[in-house]
């Protein structure tokens, strides 16, 4: 435990050493505030609009601030973390290699699992800073209408977790090669494949159908979007993390039997 | 405190190392000794539980590398030879987390990174990053994480390549510190850097080991019997008979004379005799002056390119 708590804070003094973490959460945050301030812009002359529109007035689900602004803005936020993520995670394990500071640190009394986990939850701690550097936009939108909080809660806890599975799958990529680029063009490539896997369920046949739409990414979000906290949705997430994981402690010891 | 038994690894079927053998004991020096790709970096490997062995068995402290990977690594120092640190972090940073790493609690870390930093003449660049640090700095300080956590064992892979005369010194003066209290095994191929530290001297070319022995016993063996060069004022021809029949001298060659009386001789000795005590009380008792004797060795260049190519050509 004690050696997981040395790598994570080694970890974490070089993110914002090096200064990925500044570069990336201020460039998620941009995207983010970009996002927020459109959809908050479309809802609000949506809403001009059904003040002069009986007709659009009826149309409950337009009008809810919830509905038309919290939801879509997570559904945004996976989609800049999707691109933002494999920027997380590439060097992790990969510039060890590469600059051979792995041998030393393979030849200290730790644990491979040891080292995995202090990277992971590093990593896991800047990503949880940089949604929770978000948050002012709820206040915001708080302060000039009622969004059930509770949907904000669930959906960041939702963020989180798919966050968590994105964050060991970037970790397991970079397990396999000592180029960052290779490293962040598998984890990238890979998270969007699981993220849209929901795409391809109409074409399969309902058995294959069920299973892309489970290990798909984007159907578990909308759950936690529109305030479900569903078990099977967290477990898919941490289970999903833990493989991850559990595949990149089997590649680091190959290392030593290869 | 090291044994080694019909080590061998294989990198596909490219043989890295091939049936070594060899033993360490406590406080001894050892000097590994090689022409690029003969092995040492890979023997180095195993001993440090980097990878394990195709076969062949290696223990550390009478741990096996292989068993008790964790045991063994926490007895050692090890220094791999392009000095791999984390240049995004401060020196003083960088030796207290691997100090913490490997093992130094919490309330010793200060005092044993302030210990090491001395050793290692770093304490004036404690602040800076590793980045910024010169070629002989980053080795002193790789040096100085090996020692962090007191190690039995110190596990050095050509700890002076690339630096200048001076820090050359510097380092070759403080591995000579540390024997005696630590086991080290150092890698090199620059050999008066052998016979300056090292007790003991391990020759391996092509994965093989081809000698094993004190840097002397290698110059004596492989010159057959030992040869010494003497000066002596007095007749030539009287000195060279006399000289001649002292027991365990073998030949006798007058080479050249600078005058005034004074001529160099060189005499072969038989195997394994000490002829000087005798050779000296003979020039003595007829009173002539002995200006010098000197032992004629061979350097250690001499000994690892005949032992080298000896091997070559026995293929």
């Amino acid at each position: 435990m004690k050696n997981v708590y040395l790598v994570f804070k080694k970890e974490l003094r070089s993110y914002f050493l090096s200064p990925i973490a500044y570069v990336v959460i201020t460039i998620f945050l941009i995207l983010g505030g970009y996002f927020f301030y459109n959809i908050f812009a479309s809802f609000s002359m949506v809403s001009f609009e059904a003040t002069q529109n009986p007709v659009l007035a009826k149309q409950y689900n337009l009008l809810n601030v919830t509905e038309s602004v919290v939801r879509p803005l997570f559904g945004n936020m996976s989609i800049i973390m999707l691109l933002m993520m494999p920027m997380l995670t590439m060097r992790l394990l990969s510039e060890e290699k590469k600059s051979g500071t792995i041998e030393l640190l393979l030849t200290y009394p730790v644990k491979d699992i040891e080292i995995i986990l202090g990277k992971f939850f590093a990593a896991v701690v800047i990503f949880s800073v940089m949604i929770a550097l978000t948050f002012p936009c709820f206040i915001l939108l708080s302060v000039l209408g009622q969004p059930e909080w509770g949907v904000i809660i669930s959906g960041y806890v939702g963020l989180l977790l798919m966050g968590t599975a994105f964050i060991a799958f970037g970790l397991c990529a970079s397990s396999f090669t000592e180029n960052q680029i290779i490293a962040a063009a598998v984890s990238f490539g890979g998270l969007l494949v699981f993220y849209m896997m929901g795409y391809s369920v109409n074409f399969a046949g309902p058995k294959l159908g069920g299973v892309l739409s489970y290990i798909s990414f984007m159907p578990h979000l909308y759950n936690f979007a529109k305030g479900v906290v569903d078990t099977a949705d967290i477990v898919f997430y941490l289970n999903f993390a833990a493989f991850c994981l559990f595949l990149t402690m089997r590649t680091l010891e190959s290392k030593r039997w290869r | 405190m090291i044994e080694v038994e019909n080590l061998t690894k294989q990198y596909g079927t490219a043989r890295g190392i091939n049936d070594i053998s060899f033993k360490v004991e406590k406080g001894e020096v050892l000097g590994f000794l090689g022409p690029n790709g003969a092995g040492k970096t890979t023997t180095m490997r195993i001993l440090t539980c980097f990878f394990p062995p195709t076969s062949g068995k290696a223990r550390v402290a009478g741990y096996d590398v292989f068993e008790d990977s964790l045991e063994v690594r926490k007895r050692i120092g090890y220094l791999p030879e392009n000095v791999p640190l984390y240049t995004d972090m401060p020196v003083i940073k960088y030796l207290e987390f691997v100090g913490r790493i490997k093992g130094v609690s919490g309330k010793d870390i200060k005092k044993k990174v302030q210990e090491v930093m001395d050793d290692c003449c770093i304490a004036d660049v404690s602040k800076k990053f590793i980045k910024d640090l010169s070629k002989g700095y980053r080795q002193r300080v790789g040096l100085a994480q090996a020692l962090i956590n007191d190690p039995e064992v110190l596990i050095l892979d050509e700890p002076t390549i690339g630096l200048d005369p001076r820090q050359i010194i510097d380092i070759r003066q403080l591995i000579k510190n540390l024997a005696g209290r630590r086991t080290v095994i150092l890698s090199t191929h620059i050999l008066p850097e052998v016979s300056m530290i090292c007790q003991r001297v391990i020759i391996i070319n092509e994965g093989r080991v081809i000698a094993v022995d004190t840097p002397d016993n290698l110059t004596r063996k492989i010159q057959g019997s030992a040869q010494i060069t003497l000066i002596v004022r007095g007749p030539q021809e009287e000195v060279a008979q006399k000289l001649g029949v002292v027991s365990g001298v073998s030949s006798i060659m007058r080479k050249t004379s600078s005058g005034d009386n004074v001529h160099t001789y060189l005499v072969d000795a038989m195997k394994n005799a000490d002829i000087r005590k005798d050779l000296a009380a003979t020039i003595v008792n007829n009173k002539w002056d002995l200006l010098e004797m000197r032992p004629v060795s061979m350097s250690l260049e001499d000994i690892f390119i005949k032992l080298v190519t000896e091997e070559r050509t026995a293929h």
